[in-house]
């Protein structure tokens, strides 16, 4: 997911040319100012609608989310803000997903609208509030001229507008008196104890539809008349060609309606999924790998392992670290490497597109909806506003449909003037990716090198922290990298080490881009994923190496970060930390910011007869700014540490000659119920600003377990996954 | 070839290829989209369904195996253990992408319909099928605690 910006996105020109080489991967020139319609265009009377809610007649009240929803709540979270201030029911309420529109959707941080980096709650904070508390005011003021008594003596609860001479109405009976009211440049918002939803848990409105299989919630679910279903057979190394095909087998299949050859592939198009599935697993395809990665992950790890011998790009420079370890008392070395790690959401890829030649609709979980725009437009030749983007709810993402190179979006365009090419009748087309295509088609967590060299003094004092790291750039040559790049460092990639709180004295932070075909994406915590299991576990040696403990010694160096130190303490407390373990159980500890908020975590782990690692219990402490539904919160965190926790466990995405090994859940072995350990999330209280929770629960856990297997067996894992071992 | 069953209580007839997995039949066929694509080889569960009452794999269940068969899917499910695990699943709010519910739902209620009161070694038995990405696996063993209490109640 995306980093939390410094600067929005600047905005640019738009550039045919430019979109014009997505095959190529390569997006510039998003189109950021439109001449869209306003949201309100289509009001029904008697309707009050504005960018952000709606209320009907029927006394229903809709906050348009501009965010994604694909689990983390925030579609509700949004929601509850509107209806906070506009005093709401909240069985009133309701969310559907906003159009793409930049103008009135952007977010914030990031100049196009797009979710990502925990950043939708942060951005949305005032904006959200603004737009219940401005429904509000107007809602008051038609009630004022319409019973004719002062504005300031009308009161709102509940959904409820009333007087005190008697006089009441629903916000629904005062929508259309409200639509034509001004909208105020300043509304007038509630203070923290006026809140009525905020802070409280409630809850969210997707439940009941996703407990009992409602129809039309996914991508995977969209239905039309007519609908075509395509599988596309992309080539089994990342950077391979079409050289020739053969559809004759394929084009035997009952139901399968035609085989075309489309930008990165063959398509099978089909009169439903199963048909489309099969044809294409009869294609034989002759692919021209001379472009294409064919190395073996083995060889990768080894260019990333001496590319961290040698000096880098620099991201941190205090002084002369050489200097500084060769004076001192001793030298801790450690050499990390990490995977690659696939997505692996619940709902592979899907997309669906209807294009009549002049203009297009797509539905899909659309997470940066302004570049999905962008590509559509481009790829299939026609203005931006002829393009609708329909956003679904996702069944997960972890950064997966964050692309900066709209791929799948690329790829059903594509298909779409294929079919028109190939003079077939429009028709609504959807592209569904079987779990062998998600987890085979690249995107993946940047595999990583680590080398860190410590100097101690004489009593254990850390002199002297040189860091090197190598891993290709998730941002390097995408439309982000002007935002996200500052003079050529990529901090998406040091994230949580260059800009650690720890006290060193002196620290050095060098970076290397591989080159590679892989293609590598955000996922859930991105830098923090491996940054942190680093920082982590190496702070644990340097306390054994100080002869202090872990807590202790983490309070100690980092004294200038109070609210780190709060969840770490508070953590500790409520994990026992002080209390003797039970025979055969071990404790490890870790706490890490990220995104803007700060989550300590305590594993309490044991060992079964096989010498294999149990994590039985996690106790978490969380600060992530003004909490406003304090069960999501906790949702999330135990959430991002079972995600975390497989992954650290036994997930990875290995090349043989580049051809992925691992492609479904039998290979990529997923936490399972029996793996997923006792959680306890605890809160602080905070009148900060909200920052990001949808993956700061990620981090802690792998170095917290990592920590505890070290408790017991003396030595850290540095090579990932810990399947790599015999622990598990 | 067509295949006579039974789906959520209504006989129907299947005109599908014998080797097409009754997953694609229910969404594609039947529009019934509430099951779902997960894996495709019997490893999420996310197309758990019930076969004459126990939970099965749909994406690894040939539609020409089923002549006679009764499926019930989430759509169909309304037993006492159904609603008790509906309930317990929204008062705990369990889902939170919920691409895996369905099958997640599927299973608990097979298990709650054998086992009125589990443990946790019960539970891990029969859910550990059952992939959850966004790991909702506390929250899921805490309402199936939970709905077998309500129907004891």
């Amino acid at each position: 997911m995306l980093h939390m910006l410094q600067k929005p996105l600047e905005a640019a020109q738009p550039s045919r040319r430019t979109f014009l080489k997505v095959s190529a991967g390569t997006i510039g020139g998003l189109v950021l100012a439109m001449n869209l319609p306003r949201a309100a265009a289509s009001a029904a009377e008697g309707e009050f609608t504005q960018p952000f809610v709606h209320i009907r007649p029927d006394n229903t009240v809709v906050v348009l989310s501009k965010h994604l929803d694909k689990g983390q709540g925030t579609a509700s979270g949004l929601s509850t803000l509107v209806a906070d201030e506009l005093d709401a029911s909240w069985d009133q309420v309701r969310v559907d997903f906003a159009p793409s529109n930049p103008q009135l959707y952007a977010n914030t941080m990031f100049g196009v609208q797009g979710t990502g980096g925990s950043t939708a709650m942060a951005n949305s904070f005032m904006q959200y509030r603004q737009a219940g508390a401005a429904a509000k005011a107007m809602i008051v003021a038609a009630a004022a001229k319409d019973w004719g008594v002062p504005a300031s003596e009308i009161t709102v609860s509940g959904g409820v507008v009333s007087h005190g001479s008697g006089k009441s109405a629903t916000l629904g009976e005062l929508a259309g008196l409200a639509a034509g009211e001004e909208v105020p440049a300043e509304p007038v918002l509630k203070t923290p104890d006026q809140w009525v939803y905020i802070g409280k848990s409630f809850p969210r409105l997707d439940v009941k539809n996703k407990t009992f299989g409602a129809p039309g919630t996914y991508t995977m679910d969209f239905q039309r008349d007519g609908l075509l279903v395509a599988t596309v057979a992309r080539s089994p190394r990342f950077g391979g060609k079409v050289a020739s095909f053969d559809a004759g087998e394929a084009m035997k299949v009952p139901g399968v309606v035609n085989v075309l050859q489309i930008a990165n592939g063959v398509a099978v198009i089909a009169e439903s999924t199963w048909p489309a599935i099969k044809g294409r697993s009869l294609l034989e395809i002759e692919w021209d790998d001379s472009e294409a990665e064919t190395r073996s992950s083995d060889a990768m790890i080894a260019e990333l392992k001496e590319m961290t011998a040698q000096p880098g790009i620099k991201v941190r420079e205090d002084g002369d670290i050489d200097a500084a370890l060769d004076a001192s008392a001793r030298v801790i070395e450690a050499d990390f490497d990490f995977p690659f790690l696939a997505h692996g959401a619940m709902e592979p890829l899907d997309i669906a597109l209807y294009f009549d030649g002049e203009s297009a609709e797509l539905w899909f979980g659309s997470q940066i909806q302004t570049i999905d725009h962008n590509v559509a437009a481009a790829v299939l030749g026609i203005p931006f506003q002829n393009v609708k983007i329909n956003t679904l709810w996702a069944g997960g993402s972890f950064g997966r449909r964050a692309q900066a190179d709209a791929h799948p979006v690329a790829e059903i365009a594509s298909l779409a003037k294929a079919m028109q090419a190939a003079g077939m009748a429009a028709a609504p087309v959807k592209i569904v990716w079987t779990r062998e295509d998600d987890m085979a088609g690249g995107y993946y967590r940047p595999m990583s090198a680590h080398r860190i060299r410590v100097g101690l003094d004489a009593a254990g004092n850390v002199t002297a922290f040189k860091y090197n790291i190598a891993a290709k750039s998730i941002v390097k040559g995408t439309p982000f990298e002007a935002m996200l790049m500052k003079d050529g460092v990529d901090h998406n990639m040091t994230e949580g080490a260059h800009d650690t709180s720890y006290a060193f004295p002196l620290m050095n932070m060098d970076q290397a881009y591989q080159e590679t075909q892989v293609p590598v994406l955000w996922w859930r915590s991105v830098g923090h994923t491996h940054t942190a299991y680093v920082m982590e576990t190496m702070i644990d040696r340097l306390a054994k190496e100080a002869g202090k403990d872990p807590v202790a010694y983490r309070l100690e160096m980092i004294r200038d970060d109070p609210r780190k130190a709060n969840v770490l303490k508070l953590a500790a407390e409520k994990a026992g930390w002080d209390k003797p373990l039970a025979d055969g159980r071990f404790r490890g500890v870790a706490v890490h910011k990220s995104f803007g908020s700060y989550v300590a975590e305590v594993a309490e782990v044991s060992f079964r007869d096989d010498g294999t690692v149990k994590v039985e219990k996690v106790t978490a402490a969380v600060d992530c700014g003004t909490p406003i539904n304090p069960d999501n919160i906790v949702a999330q965190v135990e959430g991002g540490i079972g995600y975390g926790l497989g992954a650290i466990l036994r997930n990875q995405v290995t090349l043989v000659d580049g051809v992925v090994e691992e492609t479904n859940f039998d290979t990529y072995e997923p936490l399972r119920m029996s793996d997923m350990p006792e959680v306890e999330v605890h809160i602080v209280a905070s009148n900060e600003p909200p920052t990001g929770i949808g993956e700061p629960g990620t981090p802690p856990i792998g170095p917290a377990v990592a920590n505890a297997i070290a408790a017991a067996k003396g030595d850290w894992i540095t090579s990932l996954p810990f399947s790599r071992t015999g622990v598990v | 070839m067509s295949v006579t069953l039974k789906i959520n209580g209504e006989t129907r007839t299947l005109d599908a290829d014998p080797d097409s997995p009754l997953l694609w039949a229910l969404r594609d066929e039947l529009k019934l989209t509430g099951t779902k694509f997960g894996c495709g080889i019997a490893a999420c569960g996310a197309c758990t369904v019930h076969l004459d009452g126990m939970p099965i794999r749909s994406c690894q269940t040939s539609v020409g195996d089923l002549e006679g068969a009764e499926i019930t899917t989430i759509e169909g499910i309304d037993s006492k253990a159904a609603e008790a695990v509906q309930t317990a699943w929204q008062e705990l709010e369990v889902p939170q992408c919920g691409y895996c519910q369905s099958g997640q739902i599927m299973a608990a209620t097979a298990l709650l319909s054998e086992t009125q009161k589990p443990t946790d070694e019960d539970i891990d038995a029969a859910m550990d099928g059952n992939v959850c990405r966004c790991a909702t696996y506390a929250r899921i063993r805490k309402a199936i605690h939970l709905a077998s209490d309500k129907m004891e109640g």
